[in-house]
């Protein structure tokens, strides 16, 4: 499976992929920046997902939540989104509507301090707040998005901090700040755009050039992030208990793995998809279905491309189920793959559904265009897209195996332990023990 | 000039106009049907090796028999437990190494079981399909399983806001002796008593070729298809016959505010609304558009008012529930505890408002284009595209509806929405629910006077003082 792709660089820096596709009229414009949350300094925590909002309360030519309305009246989709070392902007939409989507990126790029106000901060900023309400403080074992980054990489380091943020910090960001993110980061030299689906090539860079060609590059230097590699495993078995307003215990066992785009990522990555992808993963079959210890078992990893990934296994005990036994046969499942191994069929299964789910992503212009931008900006390389089900099919059982026996030992474990806080319809007594075990 | 006035200078003032539109027509399809009564849709599209096998049965919620809520759940998650050549383990397992994810699961009105997989393995999937759907075993162990994980669900949902929300809503609006009034899947009462013989009784009644619907799409010919159609699911045979839908009587006819205690809750989940309309009320368009001005989008009235111009929320929005019964209209919010009031009666001023001022040329524009623009963005995958397929199916729509539903968007006008809103919106009947902090909430809420207040616990139990 190949995909076209075209890629070139503007000479303010900015990098551009393209990706032809006529089976519908449609295009997907999509921007990747390289900043996320690990470029937020101290005392600013959930600064650059409040700066993702402030892109769409209007720039020069371009009013408050005037970007949205122009798209849906297009007829387009968009969105954006923050994560640990990236912010991106997308939107989707009829092919003949690429000038006003490239012109709405190309103004706020250039034109938004103009447009920022107090009152549009303040105003985001509560927003914010909300949404950090609404996903994490009262959403049961919401928190996990916070507290396991915080479990697994050192204070010092630019992954340990919390994405949405807290709230005081959310309280303390400025204007000022604002005018300096966007000074520091959001610059042409700084991106990457991509385009995908139905468009002329010579009429899209030609659109290109002329909306985002002039746009001079940023001043100074980008300050790089504090050194992010981190030692193969944990050096020990880590463990933090929450008890929480929930009705069951949760587990996240999580073990520190090679980052996206390595062979090692390849042959984690397989092994994830053993133990927890689809109902003939190992977790699945073992925990859910034969030993019902568990209602729901998977295993995902967060593609991290610096410092170090993570492998995540989540899974919910069923209610006559203890916590201390739910982490028990999770161990055990761990262990007897570390000692043993996996067989060559299971390798086979877990690059089919890969395989599958790849492919099928693919049929959105929308997954093309983030796909290509996240090769280009996070390795300067979009065509690895087309090498991706290549490096799934060369992972072979040794390579998991030796996996197995380097990142799920008990030097390279942490649990992440939610448990029912005493008075909401948990057992009192195993959630003292839980709470004592916690220190 | 400074490196900020640099960026601003070279920017273009003039926002482009758009090229000609591109024509754009739903993938062709072919409906046929086999000698045993099986409608077979095949959608030929041919742009990545993948295809979408979506096979449609008359087996939703809507379809079980009194007292037996859930039943329609556990029959199609128990299609994946087991046949009677394979325990659910094997099944499972020949299904991943095609590298298909195989899913089944069902709504009010259907059961769907279906898989997505390259071209390659379509064949090999399809007979695995056609398997646990004309022999499923239901083993006594997996049946007892699925029952446990579904009662394991309703226990967590008392903790978990935005699904207890959803289900006290249903609660408050219908009556209690409509299925809709109860959840979906079932409630722990009718659960706990469910057995293995419920499950097979109920598949013997629900699961026939006559009433069901095939529908493949992608990288496969209308020919391939139904060749595949018959070796699959040609000795299936019978009918099921189409079910009443459940009865739209309200719980009560007049504005109340039920008040559902979270302690400690930081934000309210907000649920308002009523009983709805079905899906074949000749004012779907109408409404639909209506809608679309009034919470359908990120740039409706009730999401800038509530998120934009208040900052009580981080969304808010509403919709109709389409269903073959009148489904429920709600619009959903959650906002912060010491607003929740506020908010309330913003959602309310906006049902208040659109029925009673014309919108304006500008909001319906934006609603109409925009469901039409996007309407060929939805349909991008095979999946969505077999999905809305089996719509069409499931709601008896006319074979020439994706072709002219964007002209009949278009023809909505201004007063059409404003008699959609007037019939279709009744504020004096709204539910007004509220999980959350009681401690915080409820004075504020009963100083509102939106109306009678009423109070439960987690469990549902009333306890109004």
């Amino acid at each position: 499976m190949r995909i076209p792709i075209d890629s070139y660089r503007l000479s303010n820096g900015l990098v551009v992929t393209l990706s032809e596709d006529h089976t519908a009229p449609i295009v997907a414009v999509n921007l990747w920046y390289r900043v996320g949350s690990a470029n937020e300094r101290p005392g600013r925590t959930g600064f650059a997902h409040l700066f993702e909002h402030m892109l769409f309360q209007g720039s020069e030519h371009v009013a408050a939540n005037e970007h949205f309305e122009l798209i849906q009246r297009a007829g387009g989709t968009l969105n954006g989104s923050t994560w640990l070392d990236r912010t991106n902007y997308y939107e989707t939409v009829p092919s003949n509507e690429l000038a006003l989507a490239l012109w709405l990126e190309a103004d706020r790029m250039g034109g938004l301090l103009p447009a920022m106000t107090q009152q549009k901060l303040d105003t985001q900023r509560d927003v914010v707040k909300n949404e950090r309400r609404w996903s994490m403080d009262n959403q049961p074992y919401g928190t996990w998005s916070e507290r396991l980054p915080a479990l697994t990489y050192p204070p010092s380091h630019p992954f340990h901090h919390s994405l949405l943020g807290s709230m005081e910090d959310l309280s303390a960001a400025s204007l000022d700040d604002i005018a300096n993110f966007f000074a520091t980061y959001y610059r042409p030299d700084n991106a990457v755009l991509s385009i995908a689906g139905d468009f002329d090539p010579r009429e899209a860079r030609a659109l290109v050039e002329q909306y985002l060609g002039a746009l001079p590059r940023g001043e100074g230097s980008i300050p790089p992030l504090a050194d992010m590699r981190l030692s193969p495993t944990f050096g020990g078995t880590r463990r933090e208990v929450v008890p929480d307003m929930v009705m069951v215990p949760r587990l996240f066992l999580t073990f520190r793995a090679p980052v996206f785009g390595t062979d090692e990522y390849y042959a984690g990555s397989v092994l994830g998809a053993i133990l927890g992808l689809g109902k003939a993963s190992r977790l699945q079959r073992e925990l859910v279905r034969e030993r019902e210890i568990a209602s729901d078992a998977t295993a995902f990893t967060f593609d991290l491309t610096q410092g170090a990934d993570l492998l995540v296994i989540d899974a919910t005990a069923r209610p006559d189920v203890s916590s201390d036994a739910l982490e028990e046969e999770v161990a055990r499942e761990v262990t007897a793959l570390e000692r043993d191994g996996v067989t060559e069929a299971e390798v086979e299964r877990a690059v089919a559904l890969i395989e599958t789910s790849f492919v099928t992503s693919l049929q959105s212009a929308g997954e093309r265009a983030d796909k290509l931008s996240m090769f280009a900006a996070m390795f300067d390389d979009p065509f690895l897209l087309n090498e991706q089900t290549e490096r799934y099919s060369a992972v072979t059982v040794e390579r998991v195996n030796a996996f197995a026996r380097e990142r799920l030992g008990t030097d390279n474990r942490a649990s992440l332990l939610y448990v029912p806080k005493a008075g909401d319809g948990g057992l009192p007594n195993e959630a003292e023990a839980a709470s004592g075990a916690a220190r | 000039m400074s490196g900020a006035e640099a960026r601003r200078a070279v920017l273009s003032p003039v926002r482009p106009t758009p090229a000609p539109p591109v024509p754009y027509r739903f993938p062709r399809f072919e409906i046929a049907y086999l000698d045993n009564g099986l409608r077979v849709i095949v959608a030929p599209v041919h742009k990545l090796p993948v295809a979408t096998a979506l096979l449609l049965v008359d087996a939703g919620a809507s379809t079980e028999p009194a007292g037996r809520d859930g039943v329609a759940n556990l029959a199609a998650r128990g299609l994946l437990e087991g046949t009677m050549r394979r325990g659910g383990n094997e099944l499972t397992e020949r299904f991943e190494r095609l590298g298909a994810g195989v899913f089944a699961g069902g709504d009010w009105d259907s059961a769907d079981v279906g898989v997505t997989v390259l071209t390659a393995h379509l064949e090999a999937a399809l007979s695995l399909l056609g398997e646990l759907v004309l022999e499923p075993s239901f083993p006594e162990r997996d049946v007892a399983r699925l029952r446990a994980e579904r009662l394991a669900d309703l226990l967590q949902l008392r903790t978990e806001p935005r699904g207890l929300a959803d289900e006290m809503f249903a609660r408050f609006v219908y009556d209690p002796l409509s299925r809709y009034a109860r959840p979906e899947e079932g409630g722990p009462d009718t659960v706990a008593t469910l057995t293995r013989d419920d499950i097979v009784r109920f598949y013997r009644i629900r699961y026939r070729p006559r009433g069901s619907t095939l529908v493949l799409a992608g990288d496969v010919s209308v020919d391939e298809g139904l060749t595949l159609a018959r070796r699959t699911l040609g000795q299936w045979d019978g009918t099921a016959e189409r079910c009443a839908p459940p009865s739209e009587a309200p719980a009560r006819t007049t504005r109340a505010v039920h008040l559902v205690r979270k302690e400690d809750a930081p934000q309210s989940e907000l649920r308002i609304g009523h009983i709805g309309l079905p899906r074949s009320h000749p004012d779907y368009f109408p409404t639909l558009v209506m809608n679309a001005v009034l919470g359908g989008l990120f740039s409706s009235r009730i999401n800038l008012n509530l998120r934009e111009a208040h900052a009580y929320t981080y969304a808010a929005f509403s919709g109709f529930a389409w269903r073959r019964g009148a489904g429920p209209f709600v619009a959903s919010t959650a906002v912060e505890s010491d607003v929740t009031a506020q908010a309330a009666r913003e959602v309310l001023a906006e049902i208040d408002r659109i029925r009673a001022e014309p919108v304006s040329a500008d909001e319906l524009s934006l609603a109409t284009s925009y469901l039409g623009g996007v309407f060929p963005i939805k349909y991008e995958t095979t999946d969505a595209i077999a999905r809305a397929l089996a719509a069409l199916a499931a709601y008896d729509l006319p074979v020439d509806y994706f072709d002219t539903y964007r002209d009949a968007i278009r023809a909505v006008s201004i007063a059409d929405v404003q008699r959609a809103a007037e019939q279709h919106l009744h504020p004096d009947a709204l539910q007004v629910v509220v999980v959350g902090d009681a401690s915080e909430v409820k004075a504020p809420l009963a100083a509102m006077e939106l109306g009678p207040l009423l109070e439960y616990g987690a469990d549902g139990a009333d306890i109004t003082d």
